[in-house]
């Protein structure tokens, strides 16, 4: 990891911890004043718990121009973006893709090309539906080494997360603690429950809080009616399309259109928060990453809505390439901090129980 | 251009705040003069970190109760008995009312911080410190229509018989005037202008560090005194502590605080000790270093402890001076090495039986046969390295102020002043007579900022 970048965390992590004053806005703090020297594990550890809420920076009696110029969510931030990066596996990979909007935008154009091209060359072999435009089969055989190298890969990503920040060996009870932590998105909350710093200033608001929830139930939404659908086409023989009144719509509508409004707002909020207090350089690749689950989520819709006429195969086309491109990205753009930050608090569940 | 509004609340912290707000809670248009930038804005409030508050039985965030006649007795113990009693249970009975209140306008309380669990009755902490109070307070009274102005700074109030006609400032590099109906002063004290301390102190004073904000530079304060408004307080009377001499000249804040002298001995620049370093708790005796170390040869202090001792206390914002050997500490901090010796080990010898050492209470391990003597936590510094701090007086405000009556309005030998009030550390010296205690401050600024407000937006109505 880079030195410069964990220096200056270190450097502000002790004048916070000679402060104290926002032990009660999130994890970081109590974690933060547990410690006496900062190790390169303990900042990774305190900078990926960090959900840059910016209260802290706000509240903040020593930011610029004061000579300590503390701005904590952006060390951490740096710190998180550099983590990501170093545990990355191929690590390259993560260096080109977490920074660069441009790359990302590159990758989910292949995605279509890629699908435009296997609707030529493999065809129907005679389906119904969306597997008249491409074959089942053809559909498992490009997906299913998608959806399955992230996950190989991100696990190795973090083996290493848990090696650096010298974790111990994971009990349920600290999985149970992260999940409700993630699952009400209680470091956003601001400690006091009014949201956080992110839309306005020092203004506290739950905007960015229910933006990300919507996007992350709308995701997991959605991930259960695909999971749901692949139940159905293998176990109970009823393949795609589903009627309206069917588990895998039920899920997958409001799952789309929770994602569609969640990645609007969180892209909204984006264009107007302080760039400054994040990791400015990483700006580009994540705002490209909530426009491609953006057009994952709409794409989706649209071919829902378009089924039934002539432009269901572009659709068709769009959505599963962009579908294409986002999995395997998965552990080399943001979409990575879901599963970091998921460490980041059973690894802190198992300092709460320690002390 | 000319400014409209019936009151005019010259400051922009704690006190100010909640004059205006009540102010214009009431209906009238409150017009802020801060002379800080917007980021430095909120005065000595920025640093603060609690509100010590008197409650009947358990009041979120404060456990258990706290009654009138303990928290009077605690502030008779700090000021000697120098307080007025009318003033000081007006401040302590309301400011029970004062914690909800401050919830309404905005303000969120946490549990008490790590390492302050000892204030978890009497001082409700707020979250994000006393900047995060600041900053929801300009949100609750910008909602209110109070305009504020940064940078304005006030030259004078036009005092005419027994009224205030206008105030003078500047603004934006222009000259301004303003009339208002009445002028609520909350503008703090004047520790921040050096030359005032210095005249009051004498020559010693230009080695003070000011812990907290640059702007209160008591220019208005100034201009009330020489237009015979009645005073209170002695200026050579601060609230004082010992805090790193590294730390910056202006706004070092909380984080230059050093929690060690206990653990240590504290020399002069003649390595020489001055006084028991194990007296009393820490919290009980870290107002009074700041005075011992005013009284040394240039102002300064020197702590060393040893290797034993470095995670005893909080850690501060710059790390000790560390070295292998005592001569080598007492080099790199410009003490004489042989000297700093011969007290260490005249300290080290007078040191009895160490095997009741007990850091957070008294454990009475104390010297024998030393002047001056260590009472508590005696520990021969023996394993190296060796660490040392360099020591400072830092002082938070002042409290030579106006005087106040219990409607915080101000007079002169004549009578009360008609439109005049006053609230916060100006005023406070007239409640704290000599000595601090933790979290008043911002109790008197809360109470009496609300008194203010209430009786001028009265009078202006």
């Amino acid at each position: 990891m880079q030195i410069d970048l964990l220096q200056e965390a270190r450097r502000q992590a002790e004048i916070c911890n000679a402060c104290r004053y926002c032990e009660g806005y999130c994890s970081v703090f109590p974690a933060l004043h547990e410690e006496r020297m900062f190790t390169d594990g303990n900042l990774t550890q305190l900078a990926n718990l960090c959900h840059n809420c910016r209260g802290c920076y706000y509240a903040c009696q020593y930011t610029a121009p004061h000579e300590f110029d503390l701005n904590l969510p952006k060390a951490l931030a740096e710190v998180r973006q550099d983590s990501w990066e170093t545990f990355a596996w191929p690590g390259p990979l993560a260096h080109w893709f977490q920074k660069s909007g441009v790359l990302i935008a590159v990758a989910t154009i292949v995605g279509f090309a890629l699908l435009f091209l296997a609707f030529r060359a493999l065809g129907s072999s005679g389906g119904e539906g969306f597997y008249a435009v491409l074959s089942h089969s053809a559909m498992v055989t490009i997906f299913l080494p998608a959806f399955l190298f992230p996950l190989f890969s991100i696990g190795i990503s973090l083996r290493r997360y848990w090696r650096a920040t010298d974790g111990k060996s994971v009990k349920m009870s600290d999985i149970f603690d992260a999940f409700v932590s993630a699952a009400r998105m209680k470091n956003l909350a601001g400690g006091h429950g009014d949201g956080c710093n992110f839309e306005d200033e020092d203004r506290f608001s739950q905007a960015r809080r229910l933006a990300h929830q919507a996007v992350m139930y709308g995701f997991l939404l959605c991930f259960a009616s695909t999971s749901v659908g692949t139940l159905m086409h293998y176990l109970l023989d009823m393949p795609a399309p589903y009627p309206l009144w069917s588990l895998p719509k039920l899920l997958g509508i409001p799952g789309g259109i929770l994602m569609v409004l969640g990645t609007v707002k969180l892209a909204y909020l984006k264009l107007n928060a302080d760039k400054d207090l994040g990791a400015p350089s990483a700006w580009g690749g994540e705002m490209a990453f909530i426009l491609l689950l953006f057009l994952v989520a709409l794409s989706g819709l649209l071919l829902y809505g378009l089924g039934n006429t002539a432009a269901m195969p572009t659709m068709l086309a769009i959505h599963l390439g962009s579908v294409l491109s986002f999995f395997p990205l998965t552990p080399y753009t943001k979409m990575a901090h879901g599963f970091y930050r998921l460490a980041a608090l059973v690894r802190d569940a198992q300092r709460k129980s320690k002390a | 251009m000319t400014i409209t509004c019936d009151i005019a609340v010259i400051g922009g912290g704690n006190a100010a705040l909640c004059a205006a707000i009540t102010a214009a809670e009431k209906g009238a248009k409150v017009v802020i003069l801060e002379t800080a930038p917007k980021a430095y804005r909120g005065g000595n409030s920025r640093h603060t970190r609690n509100f010590r508050c008197m409650h009947a039985g358990p009041l979120d965030p404060l456990v258990d109760d706290y009654s009138e006649e303990e928290y009077f007795e605690d502030l008779l113990k700090v000021t000697a008995g120098k307080t007025d009693e009318k003033l000081a249970r007006l401040a302590i009975r309301t400011s029970e009312e004062c914690l909800p209140w401050m919830q309404e306008h905005g303000v969120r309380f946490q549990p008490s911080l790590s390492g302050t669990l000892s204030l978890a009755r009497t001082n409700a902490f707020f979250m994000g410190g006393g900047k995060s109070l600041v900053n929801a307070y300009y949100r609750t009274a910008e909602k209110l229509g109070v305009t504020a102005f940064y940078e304005a700074n006030v030259i004078h109030l036009e005092l005419d018989g027994d009224a205030v006609r206008h105030i003078d400032y500047t603004h934006e590099g222009e000259a301004k005037r303003l009339a208002p109906k009445a002028v609520i002063v909350a503008s703090g004290g004047f520790q921040a202008d050096i030359d005032w301390l210095t005249r009051a102190w004498g020559p010693a004073a230009q080695n003070f560090l000011i812990r907290g904000t640059p702007y209160n530079r008591g220019v208005v304060l100034a201009d009330l005194l020489e237009q015979d408004v009645q005073s209170v307080g002695d200026p050579t009377q601060c609230h004082a502590v010992a805090i790193d001499g590294r730390a910056p000249k202006y706004d070092g804040g909380i984080v230059t605080r050093l929690d060690c002298v206990p653990f240590s001995i504290v020399v002069n620049k003649d390595a020489e000790r001055f006084y028991d370093e194990g007296e009393d708790v820490w919290p009980k005796r870290y107002a009074i270093w700041g005075r011992l170390v005013a009284n040394q040869p240039d102002q300064v202090g020197y702590v060393i402890i040893d290797a034993k001792s470095l995670n005893l206390f909080m850690p501060s914002v710059f790390p000790p001076i560390k070295a292998d050997t005592l001569e080598e500490l007492a080099d790199k901090m410009g003490l004489p090495a042989e000297k700093l010796r011969n007290t260490v080990e005249s300290f080290n010898a007078a040191c009895g039986d160490t095997s009741d050492f007990h850091p957070t209470e008294l454990d009475g391990v104390a010297t024998s046969g030393l002047t001056p003597p260590k009472t508590n936590w005696a520990r021969p510094i023996t394993e190296p390295p060796f660490y040392g701090y360099s020591l400072r007086t830092g002082v938070t405000f002042t409290y030579l102020g106006l005087k106040v009556d219990e409607s915080a309005q101000c007079s002169t030998a004549n009578g009360p002043i008609r439109n005049l009030w006053a609230a916060g550390e100006t005023m406070a010296g007239s409640i704290l007579g000599q000595g601090y205690l933790a979290g008043f401050g911002m109790a008197i600024g809360t109470v009496f900022g609300r008194i203010a407000g209430r009786e001028a937006a009265n009078y202006a109505n």
